[in-house]
C-alpha cells in the first residue's frame, strides 16, 4: 500500500516534471525540471533495489550533466521563447505519431510474458543478503572489467573532445612566461649607451 | 569488246573521281568550307527553295562563270583527256558493234559475275547484245565522247573540271549498263544511276540555290516514276517468278488473260504491268505529268542538257519500252496510254515551246515534244520506228543543244534570245550547223529528222489502236509548232538587228574543241537519215532486229505505211512550211506582229509562258500539303508526341519528381528526426502486426 | 496493489514518448533537445533496472551503469558542441539551423 503510494508520487512528479521539461518556456526551468525528474527516476530506482544506481544517479546526473547543462543555459544567455506559430501546425500530427508510438509500447508491455528458457539464461543472478553496491561490485571488476575500463576511456575521450571543441586561444591576452622571465639575461634585456651631453642620444627610443 | 566498250567509261570516271578527290584534299586540307568559295555564287534576287522556280520571263544566266576566280584543280586537263579518249575509243569500238551485231548477225550474252543467288532466284550480271542494245551503244557512245570533246572546251574556264568529267563518264557507264541489261533489275541499276548522274550534273554549280533545286525537281520527279517501275519489277517478278528478260519473255505469252488483285479490283496483269513500267519511262522521259523538272534541268550546263536531256537519259524509257516489247505487244490497253501520253505530251511540249525564250528552255520544249513523237510510235507498234527517231533525233538535238551552248558562250553566257539578234555574221559556223539542225529537226526533206518524223506520223495513221487518230492530229499539229518556234528561235537569234550591241561585238566563234563536234552532229543529222531508212522503217526491220523487237502477229503497222495516201506522206512537209513561213512573217517582216498577238491574248500567252501553270498546280497539289505534313510530323509527331513523351517528358518528370523531394530537406533537424520517428512507428506497427507477435 | 514490472515499464515508456515529442515539437533552442535526449537515456535506464530486479539478474543495473557513462559523456560533447555553434553563429534558435537545407 505504502509501496504503491510512494511509486505513484514518484513515478507521477517524474512524469510531469518530463512534460515541463519540453513544456517550460524559460529554459532554465527546463533544467531545474529535468533535475527534479532525474530526482524521482532515483526515487523509483531505490524502490526497486538498485539503490547504488539511484545515488549514481544523483551524483552523476543531477550533479554533473544538469549542473553543465545549467552552466550552458546561463552562458549562452538564452531568451525566453515564445510557442512560435509554426509549431502549432505539427502538432496534431506530432501528438498523432507519438501516440502511436506510445500505444504500440503500451500494448507491448501488457501482452508480453517472459519466455519459458530465461530463468536459466541469468548470467549474474543477484546474491541475497548483500547491498546492491556490493553485488554489482562483486560482477563489474570481475566479468565486466573491460567494459568497466572502456567506460572510462570513453569519458577521457569525452573530456579531450571538450576541451579541444570550446578551447579558445585568446590571442591578445598577456601572460607571463615564467621561464622567459627566470632565464633572461642583463645582455638581452639592456642595452648601454653612452650619451654625449647636449647632443641626445640619437639613437631609437 | 563489250566490256571494255561498258567498262572503259567506268574506270574514266573512277580516274578522273580521284583526280577530283585528290584536287579537293589539297584546295581544302580537310578545315571545312573555305570562305573564298562564296564568291562564285552570285545573289538572284530572293528565290525560294522549293523546286518550282516561275519561269515567266526570267532567265537565269549563267553570269558567275566569269566570275569564278579560282584557279583551276590540278589535273584538270589530265582528267579530260583521260576520259574524252576513253570515251572516243567506246565510240569507235560501238560502231564496229553495230555493224558486227546489226549486219554480222552477231548477237552474243557477256556473262560479267554472279550477282543474286537467293533461294529460286539466280540471277547473272551479263550483258546483252542484240540490235536493239547496238543501236543505243552507238547513240549513248557517239554522243557521249562529243560531248565529253565539247566540254573540254566549253567548261575551259570552270575550276572543277575533273568533278564535271568524271561525273559525265559516270553517267555514260550507267547508261551504257542500263542498255546491255539482261535482266530487270540490272536495268534498274542502270536506270538509277542514270537518275543519280542526272542530279549531280545539273547540281554541278552547287552554289546556285536554282541548280540545287532544280536538281533535287528533278530527282524527285523522277522517284516517283521510278516507284512505278518498280512496282512494275515486282509484278514481273510476282507473275513470271523470274527477273531475267529471256525466261520474262518467254512466259510472257502464257500470261494473257491472268489477273491481278489490286486494290480490290481484278486487273488484266500485263496491262498493270506494263502501266506501271510505262509510269518510270513517263518520270525518266519527262512525258505529260511527269515532265515538270525537264525546264528546270536546264540549270546545269549546256554539254549536260545534250547529253543527258536530249540524248541519252530521256531516251531511256523509249528504249525500255522497246525492250519490253513483247510484254508490250501482249497489252494493248496498256499500249493505248502510252500512244495518248506520247500524243499529248508532243503536242503540250509544243505549244509552251512558242513562246519561251531562254534559248535552252525552247530546246528543252522541243526534246519533251519529240520524245513524245517516239512514244506515239511505240504505243501503235512501230517500235523501229520509235528507235528510228531516237537515233536521229540523238544527233541533231544534242546538236542544237551544243550549238545553243555556242551561242551562249559567244554571247558571254546571256541565255535569253530577246536580247540577241544578227549574231550570222559574227558565228558564221554555228549559224550553219544550228540551220542544219533546225531543218532535220522540223522534218525537212532528206535530213534524218525527215524520215524519221514522217515515219512516225505515218504510223499514227495507220495504226490501230484508239488513240491512233488523236495521236496523229496532236503529231502534226505538232509539227507546224515545231517548226514555227525552232525557226523562231533561229531568227531571233541570229537575225534582225543586235538587242545588245555590245555583247553583239564581242561575239566571236567558239574554239575548235567545240566546233569538231558540231561539224560531225551536223553531219550525222544529214546522213543518219536515208541509208538508214530501211533497216528501221522500211523491209530491212526483220532482217536488222530480229529477236530484240516483238511484233505481234497482228501487227502490220510497218507494212501499212507504205501505203498511206499521198496527203498523209505530204502532210508534215506541209506543217513544216506553213511554219515556216509564219515564223518568217512574224520575226522577221512584221516583228510588231507577234508582240501586238501577245498584249491582246495575253492570258493565253501567260498561260503557255507559264508552262499550263503545271509547277503551281503541282505545288498547290502535292509540295505544299507534303510540307504541311511534314512539318506536322516533325513539330506534332517527333516534337511533341515522342520527345515529349519520350527523352524529354522523362526528363521533365524526372525534375518534377526532384523538386518535390527536395522539399522534404528542410535543413531542420527536428524535421528529420520526425521523419525518422515515422519511420520507427511504422516498422514498428508493420512488425506486430505482420509477424503476428503482439 | 503491487507494484509490478508493468508499471515500471508503462512510466519508461511514457518518460520515452514525452523525449521524443522534445525533440520535434520544439521551435525554442536545442538544449531542450539534449535534455529530451536525456529524458530518452533515463527512460532505457528505467527499463534495464526494472528488468533487472524482475528477473534477478545484475547484468541490467551494469549496463545501466554504462549507459549513464555514455550519456553523460555524449552531453557534454554535445554541450560543447553548443558552444562552438553559438560562438560562430550567435544564435541557438532552432529555425535559423536550416544550412543544410535543398
Amino acid at each position: 500500500m505504502i509501496v504503491a503510494l510512494f511509486f505513484y508520487l514518484f513515478a507521477g512528479i517524474c512524469v510531469g516534471s518530463a512534460f515541463m521539461v519540453i513544456a517550460a518556456r524559460n529554459p532554465v526551468h527546463s533544467v531545474l525540471y529535468l533535475i527534479l525528474a532525474f530526482v524521482n527516476a532515483a526515487g523509483l530506482f531505490v524502490m526497486m533495489g538498485a539503490e547504488f544506481l539511484a545515488m549514481i544517479l544523483i551524483v552523476v546526473y543531477v550533479g554533473a550533466v544538469a549542473v553543465l547543462f545549467l552552466f550552458v543555459v546561463m552562458m549562452l544567455d538564452v531568451d525566453f521563447a515564445e510557442l512560435k506559430q509554426g509549431a502549432l501546425q505539427y502538432l496534431p500530427i506530432g501528438m498523432l505519431i507519438g501516440g502511436i508510438f506510445l500505444a504500440e509500447l503500451v500494448l507491448v508491455v501488457g501482452a508480453w510474458a517472459i519466455g519459458s528458457g530465461v530463468p536459466q539464461a541469468i548470467t549474474s543472478p543477484i546474491p541475497a543478503k548483500i547491498p546492491n553496491t556490493e553485488a554489482i561490485g562483486l560482477v563489474l571488476y570481475t566479468r565486466y572489467v573491460y567494459f568497466f575500463q572502456a567506460a572510462g576511456i570513453i569519458l577521457l575521450v569525452a573530456m579531450i573532445g571538450a576541451i579541444v571543441l570550446t578551447l579558445h586561444h585568446r590571442t591578445r591576452v598577456r601572460r607571463q612566461d615564467i621561464a622567459a622571465q627566470v632565464t633572461r639575461t642583463p645582455a638581452a634585456s639592456i642595452e648601454i649607451v653612452k650619451v654625449r651631453p647636449g647632443q641626445g642620444w640619437g639613437g631609437n627610443p | 569488246m563489250y566490256q571494255a566498250i561498258v567498262f572503259l567509261p567506268l574506270l574514266g570516271a573512277i580516274l578522273a573521281g580521284i583526280i577530283a578527290l585528290a584536287g579537293a584534299r589539297t584546295r581544302f586540307p580537310g578545315k571545312g568550307p573555305v570562305a573564298g568559295a562564296e564568291d562564285t555564287a552570285v545573289d538572284h534576287g530572293p528565290h525560294h527553295g522549293v523546286p518550282e522556280v516561275q519561269g515567266s520571263g526570267v532567265i537565269h544566266s549563267s553570269h558567275h562563270e566569269e566570275e569564278a576566280r579560282e584557279p583551276a584543280a590540278a589535273g584538270s586537263r589530265t582528267a579530260e583527256l583521260i576520259t574524252t579518249t576513253l570515251l572516243m575509243i567506246c565510240m569507235v569500238l560501238s560502231w564496229i558493234a553495230f555493224v558486227d551485231v546489226g549486219f554480222a548477225h552477231h548477237d552474243a550474252r557477256v556473262p560479267v559475275f554472279t550477282w543474286m543467288s537467293a533461294g529460286d532466284l539466280k540471277v547473272d550480271w551479263s550483258l546483252r547484245i542484240d540490235t536493239l542494245t547496238a543501236v543505243m551503244l552507238v547513240v549513248v557512245n557517239t554522243i557521249s565522247a562529243f560531248v565529253h570533246l565539247y566540254s573540254i572546251g566549253y567548261m575551259r574556264e570552270d575550276p572543277y573540271r575533273p568533278r564535271f568529267f568524271g561525273y559525265l563518264s559516270m553517267f555514260t557507264f550507267a547508261m551504257l549498263m542500263l542498255v546491255t541489261a539482261d535482266n530487270l533489275v540490272q536495268l534498274f541499276f542502270g536506270w538509277e544511276g542514270v537518275g543519280l548522274a542526272s542530279y549531280l550534273l545539273i547540281g554541278y554549280w552547287y552554289h546556285k540555290p536554282e541548280a540545287n533545286a532544280a536538281a533535287i525537281k528533278a530527282f524527285i520527279v523522277n522517284r516517283v516514276g521510278d516507284f512505278g517501275f518498280a512496282l512494275g519489277i515486282f509484278a514481273v517478278f510476282m507473275l513470271t517468278g523470274a527477273i531475267d528478260l529471256d525466261t520474262v519473255f518467254a512466259q510472257a505469252p502464257s500470261l494473257t488473260g491472268k489477273t491481278i488483285n489490286f486494290f480490290g479490283w481484278q486487273a488484266d496483269a500485263l496491262t498493270l504491268t506494263c502501266l506501271l513500267l510505262f509510269m518510270g519511262a513517263m518520270g525518266k522521259s519527262a512525258q505529260f505529268l511527269l515532265h515538270t523538272w525537264l525546264p528546270d534541268a536546264m540549270e546545269g550546263p549546256t554539254p549536260v542538257s545534250a547529253l543527258i536531256h536530249a540524248a541519252t537519259m530521256v531516251t531511256a524509257g523509249v528504249f525500255m519500252v522497246a525492250r519490253l516489247s513483247p510484254l508490250f505487244e501482249l497489252a494493248p490497253h496498256a499500249q493505248t496510254f502510252v500512244t495518248f501520253i506520247g500524243a499529248t505530251t508532243a503536242f503540250f511540249a509544243a505549244t509552251i515551246g512558242l513562246v519561251q525564250n531562254d534559248i535552252k528552255r525552247i530546246v528543252a520544249y522541243s526534246t519533251c515534244s519529240q520524245l513524245g513523237y517516239m512514244f506515239v510510235a511505240m504505243g501503235v507498234g512501230a517500235y523501229s520506228v520509235g528507235m528510228f527517231h531516237l537515233f536521229t533525233h540523238a544527233f541533231f538535238k544534242a546538236l542544237l543543244f551544243l550549238g545553243s551552248g555556242s551561242v551562249i558562250t559567244a554571247m558571254h553566257h546571256e541565255q535569253d534570245i530577246q536580247k540577241m539578234g544578227g549574231l550570222k555574221d559574227r558565228i558564221p559556223y554555228t549559224y550553219v550547223v544550228m540551220l542544219i539542225g533546225t531543218l532535220a529537226l522540223t522534218g525537212f526533206p532528206l535530213t534524218a529528222g525527215y524520215f524519221s518524223k514522217d515515219a512516225i506520223i505515218e504510223a499514227a495513221f495507220v495504226g490501230k489502236n484508239p488513240m491512233a487518230l488523236y495521236a496523229f492530229i496532236c503529231t502534226v499539229a505538232a509539227a507546224m509548232l515545231t517548226s514555227f518556234y525552232s525557226w523562231r528561235l533561229i531568227f531571233k537569234t541570229f537575225h534582225g538587228e543586235p538587242h545588245d550591241r555590245r555583247h553583239w561585238r564581242e561575239a566571236h566563234e567558239s574554239p575548235m574543241v567545240m566546233l569538231i563536234p558540231l561539224g560531225f552532229l551536223a553531219a550525222g543529222s544529214v546522213l543518219a537519215g536515208l541509208p538508214f531508212k530501211e533497216i528501221f522503217a522500211g523491209h530491212g526491220v526483220e532482217g536488222f532486229f530480229r529477236e530484240s523487237l516483238t511484233f505481234a502477229k497482228t501487227n502490220h503497222v510497218l507494212e501499212d505505211i507504205h501505203h498511206v495516201p499521198l496527203y498523209v506522206a505530204i502532210l508534215p512537209t506541209a506543217m513544216m512550211l506553213i511554219g515556216f513561213f509564219v515564223a518568217w512573217h512574224f520575226y522577221l517582216r512584221r516583228p510588231d506582229i507577234p508582240v501586238e498577238l501577245a498584249r491582246q491574248h495575253d492570258w493565253l500567252y501567260r498561260f503557255l509562258l507559264n508552262k499550263w501553270y503545271f509547277d503551281e498546280l503541282y505545288d498547290l497539289i502535292f509540295v505544299k500539303p507534303t510540307i504541311r505534313l511534314g512539318r506536322l510530323l516533325w513539330k506534332g509527331g517527333d516534337g511533341w508526341l515522342i520527345d515529349g513523351f519520350g527523352p524529354d517528358g522523362i526528363s521533365a518528370r524526372v525534375l518534377d519528381v526532384t523538386r518535390n523531394v527536395v522539399r522534404l530537406q528542410t535543413g531542420y533537424l527536428y524535421h528529420y528526426a520526425f521523419a525518422m520517428l515515422i519511420g520507427a512507428a511504422a516498422f514498428i506497427t508493420w512488425f506486430m502486426f505482420a509477424t503476428g507477435t503482439h | 496493489m503491487i507494484i509490478g514490472l508493468g508499471h515500471y515499464l508503462t512510466v519508461a515508456a511514457i518518460l520515452f514518448t514525452l523525449g521524443i515529442f522534445g525533440i520535434f515539437l520544439n521551435r525554442k533552442n536545442v538544449i531542450i533537445i539534449l535534455m529530451s535526449i536525456e529524458l530518452i537515456l533515463l527512460a532505457v535506464n528505467i527499463n534495464l533496472v526494472a528488468f533487472s530486479t524482475h528477473l534477478g539478474d545484475i547484468v541490467g543495473q551494469i549496463y545501466a551503469l554504462l549507459v549513464l557513462t555514455v550519456a553523460a559523456a555524449e552531453a557534454a560533447i554535445g554541450l560543447a558542441i553548443l558552444v562552438v555553434f553559438y560562438r560562430s553563429r550567435g544564435s541557438i534558435a532552432v529555425e535559423d539551423i536550416n544550412l543544410m537545407k535543398g
